[in-house]
């Protein structure tokens, strides 16, 4: 069974004084797979993504690395693992081979490898006409395609992802994606952090973050289909005076408006939920049109993170994949 | 008005950031006090405790009461005893003595003859300020009357002055040996102080950290390219000082490039030290001022380590400049060999041993 776990953690917390960035989340994260942690800024995924690479101390609780203890077989981790961080964190005056090449003998490479690695990988990431440019002469999604080049240069088993298209644009983001379903065919697991709703579910696996504790855990399907809520679009020409006469209602539990229409979530127990709600809609004389609809993964993110279904965790945690 | 409000926020909110970064609080309260206090006590011009070394071939009890009355001047400190007038050279060469008493055998007979001086007094002339105090002893009308057998009445005087290594009493001889350790101080701790730093400012540091290079091989990797910068620094230094200030080189190349290197080792690894503690590009820089004046003021550059009170000479023991400019002026103007400087060359070796231990055991591979 082990064999199949590239990441087990159980009960990790670090703590920074009186903050806690991560706190007690248990986790298992089977290997080829594109994991993905979903939450806000400040939910701790970075400082999970830290303390899983050794650059951290847990506060306590334990976690096992491609069956190494962290933090104690943390240099033993550094070979097998590739992180790329946040922040661009490459030689912005190095060239793009240089860069390459700096990495690839730390990483204690031979150069005969490394010639191979960087040939192949600038055909792979598209860098062959940039590889005498400086990283500082890049644009946003250059940068991004080079920083994975690096983090996969020596081939790890395991790449930390550390938001890495929060500075790419939408085509860039598509291309980076399937840059990593490649990546995961040869065996590589990889664990991402994102905040973009469309990323978290094109993983196969998902932990949803919040302030530290981990609040949801599945298959972005599963997730979706175990979702305890019911979803309907209310379209309508007066968003306003929708959102008014629904709002209030018993059962309603949130209510998100994306142009002229409002996404609103219901408590699963309300029965007959779209008579419900137009009837509601009729009382105020507002004309629209009420849809139940399936789940998303952010509607899952919203139930997952509201601050009353929050003291549930400990029902989410169990449901570990 | 507003402009002024706004201007009034921005000036409070200076002197809030400032109270909370204590390093820059504490350097705008330490370095006018540390200046003040080097200025004023360490740097005192009437030097005294001048260590001497005396060869007394005469032996009479009036040769011996003429040291004595030196020694109670206490300008000079007869600290060795030997027998031959080279021996004293010797030691002059070497540094461990500033100014030789060399009494001849027939000293008390030039004293009743009165034809010449009695006996010489040999100074190491590469520090004008120790040459310009032992002139004054010369003339200092000490109280030798009252000693038995030390007339001078007839005589030109108890000594004459035979200036060593820098006859012509030129500054430039005694500054420029001097500079190459200031030139060096200044550059390579701030190179490596800034580099460590720069790169965690910049984000490199988290990327560096989860690969498989170690602290050493981090810091020993940083200092390298530096050593080659410093010994070119000396290069162009030495170049200038012996072809536009026409100073001599006595000592052998390779001790001055050798000593050199040592110098520099020691100085990288102070930066890194200093890197190690400095949070950002600018602090390590602050820093490197606070260990560059006290270097420049203590350490013999500027004013001779024999007139400083004795708590800034024992802070000037643990600082590389000090022990270098031992070496450097040594080497250069009185041709002294490394090996003879063994305790000064020692103690570069030790800080450069102690600095790296320390600075890689602070380095972690961590974040937290």
């Amino acid at each position: 069974m082990t064999g199949d776990i590239a990441i087990r953690t159980e009960a990790l917390s670090r703590y920074f004084g009186a903050v806690k960035a991560v706190d007690s989340v248990s986790l298992e994260i089977p290997k080829a797979q594109i994991y993905g942690f979903l939450g806000p800024n400040g939910s701790g995924k970075t400082t999970m993504i830290r303390t899983l690479c050794g650059l951290l101390t847990p506060t306590s609780g334990s976690a096992e690395v491609l069956g190494l203890k962290i933090p104690d077989d943390a240099e033993a981790l550094r070979q097998r693992i590739g992180y790329m961080t946040q922040r661009f964190s490459l030689y912005e005056d190095l060239t793009v081979l240089e860069n390459m090449r700096f990495f690839g003998e730390v990483f204690d490479m031979e150069p005969a490898r490394i010639d191979a690695r960087i040939a192949a990988l600038l055909e792979d990431y598209d860098l062959g006409a940039l590889k005498d440019r400086q990283a500082r002469a890049m644009s946003g999604g250059q940068r991004q395609r080079l920083a994975l080049a690096v983090a996969t240069l020596h081939e790890p088993e395991l790449l930390f992802l550390d938001e890495p298209t929060s500075a790419v644009d939408p085509e860039n983001r598509r291309d980076f994606w399937e840059s990593l379903f490649a990546l995961v065919e040869r065996g590589t697991t990889i664990l991402v952090s994102t905040h973009y709703m469309d990323e978290a579910e094109r993983c196969h696996g998902l932990a949803i973050l919040d302030k530290g504790t981990l609040v949801a855990v599945g298959t972005p399907d599963a997730l979706m289909d175990d979702i305890k809520a019911q979803v309907l679009t209310i379209e309508t020409a007066e968003p306003a005076s929708a959102k008014r006469a629904v709002q209030d209602l018993p059962g309603v539990l949130s209510i998100a408006q994306l142009g002229q229409r409002l996404h609103v979530l219901l408590d699963p127990q309300t029965e007959e939920p779209v008579r419900h709600v137009e009837e509601a809609l009729a009382s105020r004389s507002v004309a629209a049109q009420v849809t139940q609809v399936r789940a998303s993964i952010e509607d899952v993110f919203v139930m997952a993170t509201r601050g009353k279904t929050r003291r549930q965790r400990g029902r989410a945690t169990g449901e570990a994949a | 008005m507003k402009s002024w409000r706004r201007t009034k926020a921005i000036a409070i909110k200076e002197v809030l950031q400032l109270s909370r970064d204590r390093l820059t609080f504490g350097m705008i309260i330490g370095i006018p006090i540390i200046q003040l206090l080097l200025f004023g006590f360490a740097i005192n011009q009437d030097v005294r405790h001048i260590s001497a070394g005396v060869a007394d071939l005469a032996g009479t009890s009036a040769s011996r009461s003429l040291v004595s009355a030196v020694e109670a001047t206490q300008v000079l400190d007869v600290n060795v005893h030997v027998r031959t007038g080279d021996e004293l050279e010797d030691l002059l060469r070497v540094g461990r003595i500033s100014v030789g008493i060399y009494i001849p055998p027939d000293f008390e007979r030039r004293i009743t003859r009165g034809d010449k001086t009695a006996a010489d007094l040999l100074v190491d002339a590469s520090d004008p300020v120790i040459l310009g105090q032992v002139q004054a002893l010369r003339l200092m009308p000490f109280n030798l009357r009252k000693a038995p057998g030390l007339d001078f009445t007839k005589s030109p005087g108890p000594f004459e002055i035979r200036a060593f290594y820098n006859p012509e009493r030129r500054t430039e001889v005694q500054i420029v040996p001097g500079l190459i350790g200031v030139i060096l101080t200044l550059t390579m701790v701030l190179f490596t102080a800034i580099a460590i730093v720069r790169e965690r400012e910049l984000g490199n540091m988290e990327m560096l950290i989860t690969t498989p290079v170690r602290s050493h091989e981090l810091m020993i990797g940083k200092i390298l390219p530096y050593i080659v910068i410093g010994l070119i620094q000396v290069a162009i230094i030495l170049g200038l000082g012996y072809t536009v200030f026409r100073v001599p080189i006595v000592g052998t190349l390779s001790d001055i490039f050798l000593g050199s290197m040592l110098f520099i080792c020691a100085s990288l690894t102070l930066g890194l030290l200093i890197s190690s503690f400095a949070k950002s590009q600018f602090q390590a820089f602050q820093l490197t001022l606070f260990i560059f004046l006290p270097s420049i003021l203590l350490s013999g550059f500027m004013f001779p380590f024999d007139g400083m009170p004795r708590w800034a000479q024992v802070v000037a023991e643990v600082l590389p400049l000090t022990h270098f400019l031992r070496i450097i002026r040594g080497v250069i103007l009185r041709g002294a060999t490394l090996i003879e400087m063994w305790p000064e060359v020692l103690a570069l070796i030790t800080f450069f041993i102690v600095a790296m231990t320390i600075a890689v055991l602070r380095f972690t591979k961590r974040l937290d």
